[in-house]
């Protein structure tokens, strides 16, 4: 069973079904006790990091993704929910990740060149740059997909597994051990990021 | 690199596609479900819906539909057509959008962009406008165009993507219809006022006129039609192999990228 972090930010809907589309038993929960019997952990997020830490933090549920992930469980952060595995991130002040990646979250307006719009947002080629992550198996190098956003995780290089090109390498995926993170929507991203999913759900502690 | 989308829109009413023909594989034509099936299968990067219905039991089945096409068709879906509050936001929303897009309902309300895009994020607010010439002048038209608000468009445009817009859809009346090609005046204009995403619509008669769309405006974000698609004269698949070989970035999948 995976478990879908609900902790009041976003809409679940899309990632469920893609779950269940894949065959997949994904349950929507904000239950500790489900976050622990589970076999994997999804950190879905939307919106801005500071008020999604916040909530996670006061949900009580940010302690049980750092225990779990620390026991060696596979969690998979998505979008926001990727920037949140870092330290810290710069968007509107400074505010506290679950630290489970080193790294932080800046504005992707640092490293773009003028004229490149913001946010970054449809569908662009992850760029493997020679890593091969079981989060891959099942897709290609240069394979497209959707993105949405206007921070990114900077200060990684030793823990991304893809990137994408947009004026500058943004981070597209990162990995350490147990904990994965995509910046892009698997759930938004046709085949290619059902295959993602896919793939995550064969990961085991 | 970023690609150029490609966006097939489909009018539904009283829970059913509006226009279409039947293609190949599709057992019935006017059931949004399958049409949404069929165009993420064949290369559409992005859905809309857009509900033309008139009564309550007819948004009811359109809020349904768009929760089953959700659970099956699993690239981006933008919800436009009767949202006039924020809790029609949250109608659409919860059953799997992931944009809403605001026409008329901005024009009434011109908090409902603001307020919107601070409760879902700028990401989820797509501005949709109905743009007509009027004297030579840009003007706004509201109720699918008929009628004219005598608001000037490009300052309408600034001022929603000022309130949160992250998304502008340009649909000129004077090309609509025409099927002569988009309005790359019209759009130009547009591209040049605001920094967030733009996107074309009204006028595509061939896969052609989207080659000349992105050549003479690189800025242009993406191409949106519809009875092209839905006639089954323009195959998405084929329009993509020809923007490739126009160089210009798509997005090609399946048989034609791996090797």
């Amino acid at each position: 069973m995976i478990a879908i972090v609900d902790y009041g930010v976003g809409n679940l809907f899309s990632l469920k079904s893609s779950l269940m589309a894949i065959g997949a038993d994904g349950v929507v929960t904000a239950d500790p006790e489900v976050l622990h019997s589970s076999d994997r952990i999804l950190l879905p997020g939307v919106g801005a990091f500071g008020d999604a830490a916040d909530k996670l933090r006061a949900s009580g549920l940010a302690q049980v993704v750092v225990d779990e992930a620390n026991a060696g469980k596979p969690v998979l952060g998505i979008c926001l929910g990727m920037q949140m595995l870092f330290d810290r991130s710069f968007e509107y002040g400074e505010h506290a990740g679950l630290g489970l990646i080193p790294g932080e979250i800046r504005p992707i307006d640092e490293v773009i060149p003028a004229g490149y719009k913001i946010p970054h947002i449809g569908w662009n080629a992850l760029d493997f740059g020679g890593k091969q992550s079981p989060l891959f198996r099942y897709i290609h190098d240069g394979d497209f997909v959707y993105f949405v956003h206007s921070y990114y995780a900077a200060k990684c290089d030793e823990h991304v597994i893809a990137t994408a090109e947009y004026g500058a390498p943004l981070t597209a995926a990162v990995a350490r051990d147990n904990v994965f993170g995509c910046q892009f929507h698997p759930e938004k991203s046709g085949t290619v990021g059902l295959n993602i999913l896919k793939a995550f759900c064969e990961e085991t502690r | 690199m970023i690609t150029k989308r490609i966006i097939p829109c489909l009018d539904v009413r009283d829970g059913r596609v509006v226009k279409g023909v039947n293609f190949q594989g599709l057992s019935d034509v006017s059931s949004p479900v399958e049409l949404a099936r069929y165009y993420s299968e064949n290369g559409a990067d992005e859905l809309v819906f857009y509900d033309i219905t008139a009564s309550a039991e007819g948004r009811r089945l359109f809020t349904d539909i768009l929760c089953e096409a959700a659970r099956t068709v699993f690239i981006p879906l933008t919800v436009g057509g009767g949202i006039n509050t924020v809790d029609d936001f949250d109608r659409v929303l919860k059953c799997g959008a992931d944009k809403v897009s605001v026409n008329s309902g901005a024009i009434r309300d011109p908090s409902l962009v603001r307020e919107a895009a601070k409760r879902y994020g700028d990401q989820c607010v797509v501005l949709s406008v109905d743009v007509k010439r009027v004297d030579g002048a840009f003007r706004v038209f509201a109720r699918g165009g008929r009628d004219d608000t005598g608001m000037e468009a490009i300052g309408w445009i600034r001022r929603c993507v000022a309130d949160g817009a992250g998304e502008v859809v340009v649909n000129s009346i004077d090309t609509d219809g025409v099927r002569g090609g988009f309005d790359h005046e019209m759009l130009a204009a547009v591209c040049d006022a605001v920094s967030v995403p733009v996107i074309a619509s009204g006028g595509a008669g061939c896969a052609e006129d989207f080659v000349k769309l992105f050549r003479a405006l690189p800025r242009v974000d993406a191409g949106l039609a519809a009875s092209i698609f839905h006639f089954g004269e323009v195959r998405i698949r084929d329009l993509k192999q020809l923007l490739a070989k126009a160089d210009i970035p798509v997005r090609l999948e399946g048989e034609y990228h791996h090797d």
